[in-house]
């Protein structure tokens, strides 16, 4: 993307005013989206992005620029502009000789998504449209999207970085509406995956299609969601994002440092129940948060949060890891060149118990079974933290009976944590999910066994 | 870059449409400096110019859509190239078709101010740097301020196609903002403050530091409230977020494609007669005020729901066509890289007469509701399944009383339509496409402790 005389050059720019540390991050992004929706294939998009974003830190200041321009004049023109954003400081680095390092993610891709014809594309759209609208007369409207994305990164910087990674990402979604005698409801089914169209390969576009009709389906007959407090089971794959909100975000270095979590000083402390051992896992072949290096060219590593219900350790990127005299932990992410990169999650997810799943339904008595989750959000700072359901039922007499109106969910994350009395060993991972943070928004899997916490709020209207 | 210019490189991609074809180019510069400062320090300081283009081609009856980050000559060419195959994949539809110049002018609206191109970066660090200090001495309980941060942008866009749409704009917009944690007896809540304005001089740093204050330390020492049925209030800032969601089932879109409760139910009483509700972008007090709509029309005033009647869908080109009817001026676009949808812009509901203290007084059972979380994740647009994380307080014989957190509050939102009793007289313009106001809602689902 860039010559590496070039970033040697631009990277001195960047120093000459007294900063400590500088980097380059160059992005090329090609995305390709096609949108299938009211029996029309509407649209194709292709879309290209390339940038360069270039940060200076001077003491606890970073200075931040990016360009659209990468030719020399434009690079430089950004570092001077970064450069003179951090001011100048008493450090005055110099820029160390790069020595390029290799990353990878330890598979390839199989089919390029660009050299796959615009035509195989629209087809598996046009077929998840009629496999959707023939699961029942029903279903009332249906949209199908595909996109997929290229994203190639090189990051330099004055510690004789560099480095580049090459990432490819397919994600499908079908959508469905079904209309009945108590109004519409909707279903949606998506996959993704850091592969390229052999995603397709992998999965059965016409079996997900089917698994978004039947979910609306199912919700005509739903009844309100109860509300206050019960025993609440959550699926296998259903959803991590209940340990998204309810840690995940708490365990970011960025907020601990601010005092915005409520695990700030708990490293080595019983923070969940001990049958919760939570990871972060950049590494984790082929899913939707994976990666060779991360934004800022740390390789992606596999990190034990909680091991036992005990704290182990926070989320790192390196501008908090540095300030702390300690490694980065891989997780310094960023939505785009034109984007500081921050601390975040790539695929987290809790390992199996020992329990099987149909008895932990079979030991509630009175609850709700989750089978599939929303988004969420959380106050870090509080730990209160909610998250949607999108398919749920009653469980009654230990038995899964009927199905429930959406809704959120309202708990506090360490109360939650603890409160997490059976985990199975039916571990699988969830759908494909964006993350959002700080105006953000980056990839990130999940996954969960199924699972039961004590006490949740449920946030119905049915008494 | 001026609008001038930007016009210019939409004149040069709509120049290379072959015969026959539709082309419409928009094309967007921003100049954004965003400070954050930490504890009496700068912790980033941003200076960014991003620009884009998004070209959209119709030719026999398809669309078809690319986009670049730059205005680069050759790139845009090859991305108008990528448009037409583009096109070529798409349903045959005889609908589609850019926006024409429907003789609708434009209002005239002052969304520029010179000054911010000049206000030099150390007063905009003293505007964080202030904001920060005005937090810390807001109350003696704020035990930190995880962000206090200092944001402008100058943008420029513009819209040209074949089919003799050519307009340009420009605006500023510049806020503060932070949020900040409060401590007692080893609680901790948080709040945020903010103000907005069109340049510097607008920005008001008392005020958002009294906001981040007051709701940072509010909530200390609040429970969470056992499940109950009542009357609950929502603060403007909360019925602001509720208009959005109303607004995206007022598109014509989700009406005409089956997506909307509201489809088949025009000139019917879908709400309490109290609600009149107006979407109206040339109101300039809007934050999300403009003259023209993603597709270069004019944008004008459209009464959605007259006194509970629900009057008029909002539409773009494509879907006034379809619906047999002409585009409201509600093209609406997330920027460059995706083709215009359709949307409302600046909602807001007509006031009543009544302060939030003179409504909370006739209460006396009740919630006020002054945040919620998870609208996203809790409210199906379509079905109207509406559950949302809440806080606020708890209104007994009149007044406000105990703080209450971890709680939701549900209903659908068909029948909350129905439900509001009153709208205040306190309208308040928010960062946000509509506008907030108080509202009293009877009988809405508390769920909290118990079951």
């Amino acid at each position: 993307m860039i010559e590496e005389a070039t970033i040697t050059r631009v990277l001195g720019a960047a120093l000459r005013t007294g900063g400590e540390f500088a980097e380059v991050f160059a992005e090329d992004k090609r995305s390709s989206s096609a949108v299938l929706d009211d029996g029309k294939v509407e649209e194709l998009t292709s879309g290209r992005d390339r940038g360069a974003g270039i940060r200076v830190v001077v003491g606890d200041t970073t200075g931040f620029a990016h360009t659209a321009d990468l030719s020399e004049a434009g690079l430089v023109a950004a570092a001077e502009a970064a450069a003179a954003a951090a001011r100048s400081g008493g450090g005055g680095a110099k820029v160390v000789p790069l020595s390029r390092r290799a990353a990878s993610r330890g598979y390839d891709v199989e089919i390029y998504p660009a050299d796959v014809p615009k035509a195989t594309k629209v087809e598996l759209l046009t077929r998840a449209n009629d496999v959707a609208r023939g699961a029942g007369s029903a279903i009332t409207q249906v949209s199908a999207s595909y996109a997929d994305s290229r994203r190639r990164i090189l990051v330099a910087n004055s510690d004789g970085l560099l480095t580049g990674d090459d990432t490819v990402r397919t994600l499908f979604s079908v959508s469905c509406v079904a209309t009945g005698d108590t109004g519409m409801q909707t279903g949606r089914e998506s996959i993704g995956h850091t592969v390229g169209f052999e995603l397709f390969d992998l999965y059965d576009i016409e079996e997900l299609a089917r698994r978004a009709a039947g979910r609306a389906l199912t919700k005509l007959a739903a009844r309100p969601a109860p509300s206050g407090q019960l025993p609440v089971v959550i699926g296998s794959g259903g959803g991590g994002v209940l340990f998204h909100e309810a840690c995940g975000h708490g365990l970011e270095a960025d907020l601990v440092g601010k005092g915005a979590s409520v695990f700030k000083g708990r490293v080595g402390e019983q923070v969940a129940s001990s049958l919760v051992t939570l990871v972060d896992d950049g590494t984790m072949a082929k899913e939707w948060g994976c990666f060779a290096i991360d934004d800022e060219g740390h390789p992606a590593q596999r990190n034990v949060l909680i091991q036992d219900g005990v704290l182990t350790d926070y989320m790192w990127d390196a501008l908090r890891a540095r300030k702390e005299g300690r490694r980065s932990s891989g997780n310094g992410r960023r939505q785009s060149y034109q984007h500081l990169p921050m601390v975040r999650m790539t695929n987290t997810y809790l390992l199996a118990g020992k329990d099987r799943p149909e008895d932990v339904i079979a030991s509630t008595e009175k609850g709700v079974y989750v089978k599939h989750l929303g988004g969420g959000q959380v106050n870090t700072a509080t730990g209160d933290f909610v998250f949607g359901m999108t398919e749920a039922y009653l469980i009654e007499d230990g038995e899964i009976t009927e199905p429930l109106r959406e809704g959120n969910l309202i708990g506090n994350g360490p109360e939650v944590l603890a409160n997490i009395d059976a985990v199975a060993d039916d571990f699988a991972m969830g759908p494909p999910g964006t993350c959002g943070k700080d105006g953000q928004g980056v990839p990130v899997g999940d996954g969960v066994p199924t699972l039961r916490v004590k006490a949740l709020t449920i946030g119905g209207t049915a008494a | 870059v001026t609008p001038e210019e930007l016009l210019s490189i939409g004149d040069r991609v709509v120049g290379l449409a072959k015969s026959g074809e539709q082309v419409e180019a928009v094309v967007v510069h921003g100049r954004d400096t965003e400070i954050r400062v930490y504890e009496g320090e700068i912790e980033s300081l941003s200076s960014a110019e991003s620009q884009g283009v998004g070209i959209r081609l119709v030719a026999e009856g398809r669309q078809g859509f690319a986009y670049a980050g730059t205005f680069d000559d050759a790139v845009l060419a090859e991305t108008l190239a990528d448009a037409r195959d583009n096109a070529s994949f798409g349903t045959v539809d005889e609908h589609l078709g850019l926006a024409g110049p429907d003789g609708v002018a434009a209002a005239d609206l002052d969304l520029f101010r010179g000054s911010l191109e000049t206000f030099p970066t150390a007063a905009k660090v003293d505007f964080a740097m202030q904001l920060e200090r005005a937090v810390r001495a807001a109350d003696p309980r704020i035990s930190g301020i995880e962000q206090s941060e200092y944001f402008d942008t100058l943008y420029a866009g513009a819209i040209v196609s074949t089919t003799g749409v050519r307009t340009a704009g420009r605006e500023t917009v510049c806020y503060l903002s932070a949020y900040a944690m409060a401590e007692q007896d080893g609680e901790t809540q948080t709040g945020f403050g903010f103000s907005v304005g069109r340049e510097p001089a607008d920005l008001d740093v008392d005020r958002a530091a009294g906001d981040a204050g007051r709701r940072a330390t509010r909530l200390l020492g609040a429970r969470k409230p056992p499940s109950a049925r009542l009357t609950v209030v929502l603060d403007p800032w909360v019925t602001a977020q509720f208009l959005g969601l109303l607004g995206w089932t007022l598109s014509g879109e989700a009406v005409l494609k089956g997506r909307s409760f509201f489809t088949g139910h025009l000139g019917e009483a879908v709400a309490s007669p109290v609600l009149t509700l107006v979407d109206d972008p040339t109101d300039v007090r809007a934050f999300s005020a403009t003259d023209t709509d993603g597709e270069g029309l004019a944008t004008r005033r459209n009464v959605l729901i007259d006194q509970g009647v629900l009057q008029r869908f909002v539409h773009n080109a494509y879907t006034a066509r379809r619906a047999g009817t002409v585009s409201t001026g509600s093209a609406v676009r997330g920027g460059f890289k995706s083709t215009p949808g359709v949307g409302t812009q600046a909602l807001y509901l007509a006031p009543g007469t009544q302060t939030q203290a003179e409504l909370v007084a006739g209460i006396d059972d009740g919630v006020l509701i002054q945040d919620v979380a998870g609208l996203h994740s809790g409210v199906n647009p379509v079905s109207g399944d509406f559950s949302t994380g809440a806080e606020g307080l708890r209104i007994r014989g009149g007044e406000v009383a105990e703080p209450l957190r971890e709680f939701t509050v549900a209903s659908t939102l068909q029948r909350m339509l129905h439900d509001v009793t009153a709208v205040g007289s306190d309208v308040e313009w928010l960062p946000m496409s509509a506008a907030g106001v108080s509202l009293v809602i009877d009988d809405l689902t508390i769920s909290g402790s118990g079951t």
